[in-house]
C-alpha cells in the first residue's frame, strides 16, 4: 500500500531523514519508535505532505503511485490521514462544521455530491459514540480550550469519520490518561480492517499494549536501525534505546 | 475647476432648483454649512484625522451634484441587494431621488418615510427644528458639505413605546447614467423612549460611472431605546463612500452599529457617539474584507460623559493584495463619567504581501474609577492551521476561507436579523471566492 524508498528529507536544507525504507501492506499495523529528535514527526509530516519540509531524495508511493507531488489535501483524498501530535485550535469553527467541510471536500474530489445532512448527523452520532465523546464537544470550536486528551480523542473521531486507507497516529498517547488511552485505542482497533493500515508513532511502548503492532521499527538519527515484531517494543521498554545505537 | 469651487458654485443653483423651502431654519443651516465647507475645504493628509486616508484619488473627478432624473431602474435589477425574503419597510433612492415605486413606507406605527417630505410638511417642523443637524460636527467639512446639499434621505421617526418588528431597509442606488456623480444623502432617525428599531443601510452603484457618496446619518436614541443599525458596504471599485454617523443616546438606551465592508474603492466610516445620560450601552462592530487597492478607514469616537455607561468596540479586518486599512478608535471619558466600562479591540489579518493596516487606539480618560481597555493585533494566516485542515482533505483555498471566516465569526454573530446574517455569510464566501456554506 505505502512504499517509502531511500527517503531523504529535512527542513531549511538540513537533513533529518537519511534514507528511510518502509513497506506497509493492507491490514498491517506498524509502530515507529525512537528517541526524541530521531525524525519520527518529520516522517509523519512528510508522508502527509507538509510543505515546510523538503524532499532531497527518494520516493513515496501509495498503491504504486507517486504521492510526493500531491498537496496534503490531495493525499487526504487518496486516503492518508495524520493524527497530529499537537492538534491545532481553530476558534470559530465547530468540530461538526469542520468535519462536514472535510468530508464534503473529499466527496467533491471524488466527484460525489455532498453527504445529505441526515446521513452526516447519523454518522457523527455513531462515531462520537464509538469514542465515547461528549457530544457538547462537537458544537464547540475545534480543539479550542480542549484538554490534551480531548484533542487526541477528537483526532481519532475525525479519523473515524474520514475512514482513511492509511492512518498515521503521531504520539497519540501523549496527554492521555489510561482510561482515555483505552477508549482511543479501542476506537482505532475497531476501525482496523483488512484493507486499511496504521502507522503508530510513539516514544513509549504503553500505547502498543492496546494497539498491537505487526511490526516495530526503531528510528534513530533519521534511519531505521532495527525492525522486528511486537516483542521489539518490550525489549526497548526494558533496555531503552541506547543498546541499539 | 477644482471640485471645491465647482461645489460652491453648484450650491446657488442647488438652492434655486426649488423643492427647498427658502424660509425655513434649514435654509440658514445650509448657508452656514456651505460657508463652513468653504472655510475648511476638503480634508488633506495634514489633518491628523486624515493622515492615512488621502481623498486625492477620488476628488480628481468632475462630479455633478445634479443627477439625471430619468433613470430606468427596475425591481429585478436591484432585488438582490434587498433582504427580499423577509417582511420589511423599504426606503429606496435612485441617484439621490426617492423611488416610491420601489419603496414600502408607512406612517402607521411610526413614520418611515423621506426627509424631503419632512422638511416640507408643517407637521414635522418642530421635529426638524429640534433634531436636524443638531449633533453633526461643525469641525467636519464633509458633514457641512452634506448639510449644504442635503435634501433627501430616510426620515424615521418612531414614537415612544413602539417595537418595530419589521426591519427598515434604507437603500441608495446610483446609476450615474450621465457622468460622475456626487451624492449627499441625509438620514434622520429618532427613536422614542422604550422603542426598538432595526435598520439595514446599503449604497450600491449599478453602473460603470464614478460615484462619490458623502452620507450623513443622525440618530437620536431616547431613554431605553434600542437601535440596531447595520451597514453593508460592498460597492463596486468605481464607487467611494464617506459615511458619517452621529448618535446621541439618552439614559438606558442601547445603540449598536455593525459595519460590514467588503468592497468599494475608498470607504471612510466616521461614527461619533454622544452619551446624554446614565446606563447607556454603545456597541460598535465591524468586519472589513477587502482586496486589490481598496481602502477602508474606520474612525470612531465615543464620548462618555455620564456615570455607569459602557461601550464595546470590536473591529476585524482582512486585507488581501495591496489593500489598506485604518482603524482609529477614540474613547473620551469625561471626569464626571465614573464607573465607565469601555472596551475596544481591533484584530487584523494581512493576507496580501503588500496589504497594510494603520491602527490607532486613543483613550482619553479623565475619570479615575473606570475600566477601559484596548487591544490591537495584526497577524498572518497560520500555516500550521492550514496544513492541519489540508491534512483532513480541505483544499488550501477553502482552508484559508474557513480560517478567515472563523476570524470574523464573532462579529457576524452579533447580527440579529437572520436573513441578513445569511446574506453576510454569502457575501463573505463570495469575497473569499469559495463555494461553501459557513452556516451550521
Amino acid at each position: 500500500m505505502l512504499s517509502i524508498k531511500n527517503l531523504h528529507a529535512g527542513i531549511e536544507g538540513k537533513e533529518i531523514l537519511r534514507g528511510i525504507n518502509l513497506e506497509i501492506r493492507p491490514g498491517e499495523v506498524h509502530a515507529i519508535m525512537g528517541p526524541n529528535g530521531s525524525g519520527k514527526s518529520t516522517l509523519s509530516s512528510v508522508i502527509a505532505g507538509n510543505e515546510t519540509y523538503e524532499i532531497f531524495e527518494g520516493e513515496i508511493t501509495l498503491d504504486g503511485k507517486n504521492i510526493l507531488d500531491l498537496s496534503p489535501d490531495e493525499r487526504a483524498h487518496k486516503g492518508i490521514f495524520l493524527s497530529f501530535q499537537y492538534p491545532i485550535e481553530i476558534p470559530g469553527v465547530t468540530t461538526t462544521n469542520f468535519i462536514k467541510t472535510a468530508i464534503n471536500a473529499k466527496r467533491k474530489a471524488q466527484g460525489l455530491e455532498d453527504l445529505p445532512a441526515k446521513d452526516m448527523l447519523k454518522m457523527i452520532r455513531e462515531k462520537a459514540e464509538l469514542l465515547k465523546m461528549d457530544r457538547k464537544f462537537l458544537s464547540r470550536s475545534l480543539n479550542e480550550g480542549f484538554s490534551g486528551g480531548e484533542k487526541k480523542r477528537n483526532e481519532i473521531f475525525q479519523m473515524a469519520m474520514l475512514e482513511p486507507k492509511l492512518a498515521i497516529l503521531d504520539e497519540t498517547d501523549s496527554g492521555l490518561d489510561i482510561d482515555a488511552l483505552k477508549v482511543v485505542a479501542n476506537g482505532v482497533n475497531k476501525l482496523r480492517n483488512k484493507d486499511n493500515a496504521t502507522i503508530v508513532i510513539t516514544h513509549y511502548q504503553r500505547l502498543l499494549d492496546y494497539i498491537i503492532p505487526d511490526y516495530v521499527h526503531v528510528l534513530h538519527n533519521g534511519k531505521i536501525i532495527k525492525s522486528g515484531g511486537k516483542e521489539l517494543a518490550h525489549e526497548l521498554e526494558a533496555k531503552g534505546y541506547d543498546w541499539l545505537k | 475647476m477644482e471640485l471645491k469651487d465647482k461645489l460652491l458654485a453648484s450650491f446657488m443653483a442647488f438652492e434655486n432648483k426649488g423643492n427647498i423651502d427658502l424660509d425655513s431654519d434649514v435654509h440658514d443651516l445650509r448657508i452656514k454649512a456651505i460657508e463652513n465647507f468653504e472655510k475648511l475645504g476638503f480634508p488633506t493628509k495634514k489633518n491628523e484625522e486624515w493622515k492615512y486616508t488621502s481623498l486625492n484619488p477620488i476628488l480628481k473627478y468632475d462630479y455633478s451634484v445634479f443627477p439625471s432624473l430619468d433613470n430606468n431602474v427596475e425591481l429585478k435589477d436591484i432585488k438582490k441587494y434587498f433582504l427580499h425574503e423577509i417582511e420589511s419597510y423599504r426606503i429606496v433612492f435612485v441617484d439621490g431621488v426617492y423611488s416610491s415605486f420601489l419603496s414600502d413606507t408607512t406612517h402607521e406605527e411610526a413614520d418611515v418615510c423621506i426627509l424631503s417630505a419632512a422638511l416640507k410638511k408643517p407637521k414635522y417642523k418642530m421635529i426638524i427644528d429640534h433634531y436636524f443637524d443638531k449633533i453633526t460636527s461643525k469641525n467636519d467639512s464633509l458633514s457641512s458639505l452634506n448639510t449644504a446639499f442635503s435634501k433627501e434621505g430616510a426620515f424615521i421617526n418612531i414614537p415612544k413605546n413602539t417595537i418595530l418588528e419589521k426591519p427598515i431597509q434604507v437603500l441608495f442606488f446610483s446609476t450615474g447614467s450621465e457622468k460622475e456623480l456626487m451624492l449627499n444623502p441625509r438620514n434622520l432617525i429618532i427613536v422614542g423612549e422604550n422603542s426598538h428599531v432595526q435598520i439595514y443601510e446599503r449604497h450600491q452603484n449599478l453602473n460603470k460611472n464614478k460615484i462619490l457618496t458623502n452620507c450623513v446619518t443622525e440618530i437620536f436614541a431616547h431613554k431605553r431605546a434600542i437601535v440596531n443599525y447595520y451597514k453593508v458596504q460592498n460597492d463596486k471599485n468605481n464607487a467611494s463612500i464617506i459615511d458619517h454617523t452621529y448618535i446621541q443616546q439618552k439614559e438606558g438606551s442601547i445603540a449598536s452599529v455593525n459595519t460590514f465592508t467588503f468592497g468599494g474603492k475608498l470607504t471612510r466610516n466616521n461614527i461619533n457617539v454622544y452619551h446624554e445620560g446614565e446606563h447607556i450601552t454603545t456597541n460598535l462592530n465591524g468586519i472589513t474584507i477587502i482586496e486589490g487597492k481598496q481602502h477602508v478607514d474606520n474612525h470612531t469616537i465615543i464620548n462618555h460623559k455620564h456615570e455607569n455607561c459602557e461601550s464595546h468596540e470590536l473591529y476585524k479586518g482582512i486585507y488581501d493584495d495591496s489593500a489598506s486599512g485604518v482603524f482609529n478608535g477614540k474613547v473620551i471619558v469625561d471626569k464626571k463619567a465614573q464607573k465607565t466600562n469601555a472596551f475596544q479591540q481591533n484584530d487584523n489579518i494581512l493576507v496580501g504581501d503588500k496589504a497594510s493596516i494603520n491602527a490607532k487606539p486613543q483613550l482619553e480618560i479623565f475619570a479615575d474609577d473606570v475600566k477601559c481597555s484596548h487591544g490591537c493585533t495584526i497577524g498572518q494566516i497560520d500555516k500550521n492551521a492550514i496544513f492541519y485542515m489540508q491534512s483532513r482533505g480541505i483544499p488550501i483555498k477553502e482552508a484559508k476561507a474557513l480560517l478567515l471566516f472563523a476570524f470574523g465569526n464573532e462579529v457576524i454573530n452579533k447580527v440579529k436579523i437572520p436573513a441578513l446574517k445569511s446574506r453576510i455569510f454569502k457575501l463573505i464566501a463570495e469575497k473569499l471566492k469559495v463555494d461553501m456554506g459557513f452556516e451550521i
